[in-house]
């Protein structure tokens, strides 16, 4: 174990790669984790906000669905009583229509019937004046008789 | 194994011989020599030392790419590795040291790699680069791990030394460092009541203490790790012994290679963990040093 100027060389390489490794590796390496770091920290971070804006989204959500809900069973209520008296508006309508139609079909009856009357009372005048012509194998006077005539019509 | 002039097999005691040897160059009188420089100060042991600067150029160039090349949102794996050495000394120099210094983290990721792979030199089989050396480029002694020299060791350590005696004296000023850090610990005259009349000889005695402490600082760094990898490097030259008597053609001589074959790999396996192990503790020590130093009592 001989000491010699090797020792010396070695001291002077020591310096020259504490240096070098001061100068070249240590600082951007340092500088390039530190960076790193904080982009991880800055991730995170961002990747909080978000989890917490999805968490606030997903509330409002749930406020709005529900909202939404309301507003639709509302609707649907308001369609349902419209339908219902839509219905029952009709069906009052075509009530009295009916009403009506019936009614008016029974005045025409009534009309025609009635026409149909006096027509059948002229006719049966008539036939019962020539029956009484024929009876009696002569004229009438149809003026003098008129009361009589008309008295026979009315008891038709 | 090549050793010049003779191409005998070696003897076992030659084979370790050759292989505890440094390559040594340095300048006599008849101009620069190979190998004959025992007692000259001004030798270097070219193997230790180029493949100590070697192994710092490859951390070096390593790191230096992958950082130039490095991306944020997108990590390689080889990135990815560099990021948790990077961690582990930084989580090691922030957990140990309050405040921060812009010299001693990356000192510390030097210290820690550039040991590592001068460690990891090791679990290279003793003979492979000295036999290619040998036979391609006729280097007649070449130790590869440059853990194994003391040089190197101290080297590292004694670096840590200066800057311990740099942060002391810069951080507590001379009297500071001297007189109250150095004197009065660990028996304080002051709070033990002693007169003054006695107080040269408690410092005497303190300054003694402490002197010898800070002085086993950089000789303890340095020799644990270079003990630690020379015994490392001794146990596989010695295993390597058993290998030579695998081709032998003998019964015995062959149970006795595969024996080193499976002492080798457990040896190896074992290894591993030194010289990541003393790696480590080269770092952290420098760091609870320096720390120390920076901090007053």
């Amino acid at each position: 174990m001989d000491l010699n100027a090797t020792l010396i060389g070695q001291m002077f390489a020591f310096g020259l790669f504490a240096w070098f490794c001061m100068k070249f590796v240590w600082p951007p390496l340092l500088e390039m984790i530190e960076e790193r770091q904080a982009q991880i920290a800055d991730g995170l971070a961002a990747a909080d906000k978000g989890s917490r804006a999805l968490e606030e989204a997903e509330a409002e959500k749930a406020v709005i669905l529900d909202e939404a809900r309301g507003q639709a069973r509302e609707i649907i209520d308001q369609a349902n009583t419209r339908g219902s008296s839509i219905v029952d508006e009709a069906r009052t309508e075509a009530g009295s229509e009916k009403d009506r139609i019936l009614a008016s079909a029974q005045a025409e009856v009534e009309q025609e019937a009635n026409r149909a009357r006096e027509e059948l009372r002229g006719q049966v005048g008539a036939i019962a004046i020539s029956g009484a012509e024929k009876i009696l194998q002569r004229e009438i006077d149809t003026n003098a008789h008129k009361d009589l005539l008309d008295k026979l019509a009315a008891e038709i | 194994m090549a050793s010049e002039g003779s191409h005998g097999a070696p003897t076992s005691s030659e084979f370790i011989e050759h292989h505890l040897t440094n390559l040594q160059v340095c300048k006599t009188d008849a101009g620069w020599v190979w190998n004959e420089c025992s007692g000259n100060f001004w030798a270097i042991n070219v193997d230790t030392m180029v493949f100590s600067l070697v192994l710092g150029v490859f951390f070096a160039g390593i790191f230096s790419y992958i950082v130039k090349n490095a991306s944020k949102s997108k990590p390689g794996k080889m990135q990815a590795f560099i990021e948790i050495i990077f961690d582990l000394v930084n989580t090691s120099v922030s957990d140990t040291m309050h405040g921060t210094s812009r010299l001693i983290a990356p000192m510390a990721l030097t210290i820690v790699v550039w040991v590592f792979f001068m460690n990891l030199m090791d679990l290279i089989p003793v003979d492979l680069l000295p036999r290619i050396f040998a036979d391609i480029f006729h280097v007649p002694y070449l130790k590869v791990v440059p853990s194994t020299d003391p040089n190197i060791t101290f080297g590292l350590s004694l670096s840590v030394f200066a800057l311990i005696l740099y942060y002391s004296f810069r951080e507590k000023g001379v009297s500071g460092f001297v007189v109250g850090e150095l004197m009065m610990n660990p028996l304080n005259p002051k709070d033990l009541g002693v007169p003054k009349v006695f107080w040269p000889l408690v410092c005497t005695f303190n300054f003694i203490l402490e002197f010898v402490a800070m002085l086993a600082k950089p000789l303890s760094l340095s020799l644990r790790l270079f003990g630690n990898m020379y015994a490392g490097e001794l146990m596989f030259i010695l295993i390597a012994l058993l290998f030579g008597s695998l081709l032998s053609g003998t019964i015995a001589g062959v149970a006795m290679g595969l024996t080193g074959g499976l002492l080798h790999f457990v040896w190896a396996v074992f290894h591993i963990l030194v010289v990541s192990l003393q790696a480590y503790i080269f770092m952290m020590l420098t760091i609870v040093y320096l720390s120390q130093a920076k901090e007053a009592h």
